[in-house]
């Protein structure tokens, strides 16, 4: 690991404020990836800005039906929160899911959604879900968050205080794990919300995280594993690596997508 | 007797200080005046070096040396060489391209060290060894054994045109070729063996330590043979002669064979010691052993079995392309050959067998002996192709090995092995009763109606281990004798201090070879501590590999406990005025058989150490040694039957039941051969089912970290059923069989058997991931549909 400084945020603003120090500095939350990452050398950042304890980012909240989720929540909590797991089973059960028991008491959603690795979990819940993303500057739909591999909205220094989503009427997830990372080879997150139906697609997309509005449109018709039967997954467009090709990618869309409406 | 001898279940003495955390590695050691290495490594796969320009490292914080190829090489340091000659078809020798510590012209893989850096921290180390700045020319590489025999493939050696390092063969091609032509049925099957990584827990690491007041060396080492390296470090490195090195191999966290070798690094580390004068500390990373270990296996191979009208096997015809990577690592020539092609009678009586084997330079990693080294390839290919025919013939494969099993012992094969003993049927029997394959038809019936896919596949595997006579691997090229020693020392207070040339890195030396002392001579294990790994301490010894330290390890110990008894037994006659054939040990004391005449087994040593009362003419002491050459490879023999069960929709196995049958011979402790049946088939599971070591098509390796390579985790693993029918191998005093390596060797065609019969296609690879076990589905399905 290179040389780096180290700060400790007591809340967002002092984490806005800390992170205008060094020449190229980061924020730290988990440091899930991004530690891994500065020990193999491949990130240098001057300085690290620490949120994981930032009063004003942790702890889950549930308001009618309105459930906001501060960005240094752990996946632990979020998988354990009884509240949670009765508004929004499909995301207490994705969280549950996630890494093993170190990583999901050091990671955080908002460090997961912030770093929007395409095989990530935590960006097809927020996309399932119709989640806004609040900043220190702005509200940004979840529709609008994610634009790429490692890529999001974000503009530099701003950052991630919450999640809020609006409890669906029903929300699960399903995944397939990749052999060796364990992170998604394929995840499905599906919801039907108050807007409608949405399917959430992690692990296979080129472009990252996505929405498969065919299925959406066959689901808001009948909610049930058969809306699947008439619904072709293409493959163009999916990632294709060691692990898989993008055709049995697609294949793995249509079987998570119905184990995902199955347990819902 | 005592009930910590042969046969009981002793909890293994070494557990405390692993466990808790107190083991002694060779990273935990630090000397006074120690610095650190790192290397500077090649990003290519295959380039001229034009220049290496260090000035910028040179200047930086703590930086004491930064060195290079020309530099060692201009010191005197010898290439690293390949220890067994392999003597090509035509009668040449083979071709063996040079290998130097640091490169000096070329790079050949990516990780190919090119200089070494040696600095006050491990962090200045890594920081400078960055700022080396190595100019290179890249030219085109290649990856994989047949392009690397293509035409117009880059020339990686001069000296191996083509890059054909040999090609070698053995048996008779013609009566092969005829008896094929004559058979009623041929299955002819393309093979393929994954490459793998070995993955020990821990890395390598080395320290090496110059004291220019003696003028001489210290190396501690993660070495599965300390002594073998002390002798190539001295004989072909030249890093300084026997007398003025000592090697110690103290605990060592897993080995597989990946730390048989001496590699580039230990060598840079002894001669970076004596330049700067310092004690010079490398520790791998975990991407550093991705990249530069020895990897196991990567054979690419042809195979055809010609069985009569009945289902007897008339012959056996493999072509094998072996990929041995950019360089010849220390064992590599004897794996695909020796190691192989001689297993390829399997349990069966074969008249005809010929194989002819091509090894490649390629740009990748050197291959070398890993768990099994060329057992599992070639027990792969036989019970591969033996499931297969069975399914051709329309026969039950248990069927079809028990028409095929030899029966009469000793059996000469016609790939110059000689079985000594074994029971095949007895082990094919006890594996398929506890697998109960009776009761499978119903079981994958229940799958069926649970939308899953169930299959049953069978391994009769036979390996040979505990190598052997060292005359005759000497007569088939082996640079050294593979015999082993032991010291047993009697120490005046009656304790015992066991001195052995094998070297436990997890196998459980300190147990077991206890426990054979503690039968001799009835004494409990507590006084009884066994001494290795330290060339210092030990005189000589060939280490542990190739499952021997049972076999041979625990024979030459068993021959120091012969003269040992034999003294003993005459200071206990002497003082007890009894004839020594009358003495027996029985509860700590020599007893005079039927009196009640008796002495402690402490006043024996004391009275030898004493020396105030032997008999005429003995010198005093109690402490023997033995050299112990085998008479034979020991056949650890047996059969595996793995029940899967596949998911259609995901192409996911899982694996429902594992049942292993072995025949090892005499077992010390029946638990720790257990572990190392558990830890074998883990590995071969690995290895049928997620391990895979994949570069493209430019060498780079894209399986460099565990996001992308599959080690096998427990979730991924049944509770296996291991099971014992065994007959006494007759071949060595204490009538064992190795046990390291069979797990390994046996259960990956077992694995692949079982899924090819669950999704009724035979055309897959390991390692069988979800994704090819769907697309291999998918493939059925479409056949099906266009019939």
């Amino acid at each position: 690991m290179y040389d780096v400084n180290f700060h400790k945020a007591k809340d967002a603003k002092d984490a806005a404020k800390l992170v205008k120090s060094g020449d190229d500095p980061m924020y730290l939350s988990g440091g899930m990836t991004l530690i891994p990452t500065m020990k193999a050398r491949l990130a240098a950042p001057s300085d690290l800005v620490d949120v994981s304890a930032a009063s004003d980012m942790v702890g889950i909240t549930v308001k009618g039906s309105t459930i906001t989720i501060g960005a240094a929540t752990t996946h632990a909590e979020v998988a354990s929160n009884a509240k949670l797991i009765k508004a929004v089973p499909g995301l207490a059960c994705l969280a549950a899911g996630i890494g093993d028991p170190a990583v999901r008491h050091r990671g955080t959603i908002g460090g997961s959604i912030a770093n929007n690795d395409p095989a990530a979990d935590y960006p097809a819940a927020m996309l399932g879900l119709a989640a806004t993303i609040v900043t220190n500057k702005r509200k940004i739909s979840a529709d609008k968050f994610f634009v790429g591999l490692f890529e999001t909205a974000l503009n530099e220094g701003e950052l991630i205080k919450a999640v809020i989503v609006e409890k669906p009427k029903k929300s699960s997830y399903a995944k397939f794990p990749n052999p060796a990372s364990r992170y998604a080879m394929v995840g499905v997150f599906v919801a039907k919300t108050a807007k409608g139906t949405r399917v959430a697609v992690t692990g296979a997309g080129g472009d990252g995280v996505f929405r498969m509005k065919k299925l959406e449109k066959a689901l808001d018709k009948k909610w049930g594993p058969e809306a699947l039967a008439g619904t072709q997954i293409g493959s163009e467009g999916l990632m294709s690596d060691m692990h898989g090709s993008a055709e049995y990618r697609a294949n793995l869309i249509g079987v998570m997508a119905k184990r995902a409406i199955e347990a819902s | 007797m005592s009930d910590q001898g042969i046969g009981a279940r002793v909890k293994r003495v070494e557990d405390k200080r692993f466990i808790t955390g107190a083991g002694r590695y060779t990273d935990d050691i630090v000397e006074p005046n120690q610095a650190y290495a790192a290397f500077v490594r090649s990003p290519h796969a295959h380039a001229e070096i034009k220049s290496i320009n260090s000035k910028a490292a040179e200047k930086m914080d703590g930086v004491i040396a930064v060195h290079n190829g020309a530099q060692l090489t201009g010191d005197g340091i010898g290439n690293i060489i390949c220890g067994w000659g392999i003597t090509s078809k035509d009668g040449s020798p083979m071709n063996m391209g040079a290998w130097s510590a640091l490169a000096t012209s070329k790079v050949r893989y990516v990780g190919d060290a090119v200089a070494i850096v040696i600095a006050e921290t491990k962090a200045q180390a890594i920081a400078a060894a960055e700022a080396v700045s190595v100019k290179y020319k890249t030219l085109p590489a290649v990856a994989q054994s047949l392009d690397g025999l293509a035409d117009g493939a880059p020339q990686i050696h001069e000296n191996a045109p083509g890059n054909l390092i040999y090609d070698w063969e053995i048996g008779d091609q013609k009566a092969t070729d005829d008896a094929l032509k004559g058979a009623a049925h041929v299955t002819y099957m393309d093979i393929e063996n994954n490459r793998l990584s070995p993955n020990a827990m821990e890395p390598r690491a080395a320290i090496a330590t110059y004291n220019p007041a003696e003028d001489h060396y210290t190396l501690y080492t993660t070495s599965q043979n300390p002594h073998v390296a002390r002798l190539v470090l001295s004989a072909f490195y030249q890093v300084a002669p026997e007398h003025k090195l000592r090697v110690i191999a103290p605990d060592v966290g897993g080995g597989f064979g990946s730390k048989i070798y001496i590699y580039p690094e230990e060598i840079a580390c002894l001669w970076a010691s004596m330049k700067t004068k310092r004690s010079v500390k490398w520790t791998s990373t975990r991407t550093e052993a991705f990249l530069t270990d020895a990897h196991g296996r990567d054979h690419v191979s042809t195979a055809a079995m010609g069985f009569d009208k009945n289902g007897k096997i008339v012959g056996l015809k493999v072509n094998t392309k072996a990929n041995f990577g950019a360089y010849m690592s220390l064992f590599s020539s004897a794996v695909p050959t020796y190691l192989y092609a001689t297993l390829l009678s399997g349990q069966y009586n074969i008249k005809n067998i010929y194989c002819d084997v091509q090894a490649v330079y390629t740009n990748t990693a050197p291959v070398d002996a890993y768990r099994g080294a060329g057992r599992p390839e070639a027990c792969y290919l036989v019970e591969r192709v033996m499931e297969t025919a069975a399914r051709e013939m329309g026969m039950d494969p248990a069927e079809l090995r028990r028409k095929n099993f030899v029966r009469s012992f000793p059996h000469e094969t016609p790939v110059i092995m000689t079985y000594d003993a074994g029971d095949f049927d007895g082990n094919l029997d006890q594996a398929m009763e506890a697998a109960d394959y009776a009761g499978f038809e119903k079981r994958r019936k229940k799958s069926a109606r649970a939308g899953k896919l169930r299959g049953i596949g069978f391994s009769s595997y036979i390996e040979a281990c505990g190598i052997a006579p060292s005359a005759a691997v000497g007569s088939l090229g082996a640079g050294v004798g593979l015999w082993e020693s032991a010291e047993v020392r009697v120490n005046p207070v009656g304790t015992i201090e066991v001195l052995t040339g094998s070297h436990s890195h997890g196998q459980g030396h300190a147990t077991t070879f206890a426990q054979i002392v503690a039968e001799r001579f009835d004494l409990p294990i507590e006084n009884i501590s066994i001494v290795h790994g330290d060339t210092d301490k030990v005189q000589f010894g060939m280490g542990t590999y190739g499952s021997r330290s049972g076999a041979v390890g625990m024979s030459a110990i068993a021959k120091a406990m012969d003269k040992v008894e034999a003294k003993a037994k005459k200071i206990a006659a002497h003082v007890l005025e009894a004839s020594e054939d009358d003495i027996v040990f029985e509860g700590g004391e020599a007893k005079v058989k039927g009196t009640d005449k008796a002495m402690g087994w402490h006043e024996i040593g004391l009275s030898a150490y004493t020396a105030h009362n032997l008999p005429d003419g003995m010198e005093p002491g109690l402490k023997e040694g033995a050299f112990y050459d085998p008479t034979n490879f020991t056949f650890p023999a047996g059969t595996y039957i793995c029940e899967v069960e596949v998911d259609p929709e995901t192409g996911k196995t899982t694996i429902e039941r594992f049942t292993a049958s072995d025949d090892f011979g005499t077992i010390i402790n029946p638990m720790i051969v257990e572990g190392q049946v558990h830890g074998g088939i883990a590995q071969g599971i690995g290895q049928a089912l997620l391990e895979n070591v994949v570069y493209d098509d430019d060498g780079q390796l894209l399986s460099a970290s565990y996001m992308d390579y599959t080690m096998p985790r427990a979730d991924d693993l049944p509770s296996y059923s291991v099971h014992h029918h065994s007959t006494t191998c007759p071949g060595n005093p204490l009538g064992m069989k190795g046990c390291g390596e069979a797990g390994a060797i046996g259960s990956p065609p077992a694995v692949i058997n079982a899924i090819t019969n669950a999704i009724g296609n035979n055309n897959l690879s390991m390692p069988a991931t979800p994704a090819k076990v769907w697309a291999a589905i998918q493939e059925t399905a479409s056949a099906k549909a266009a019939e």
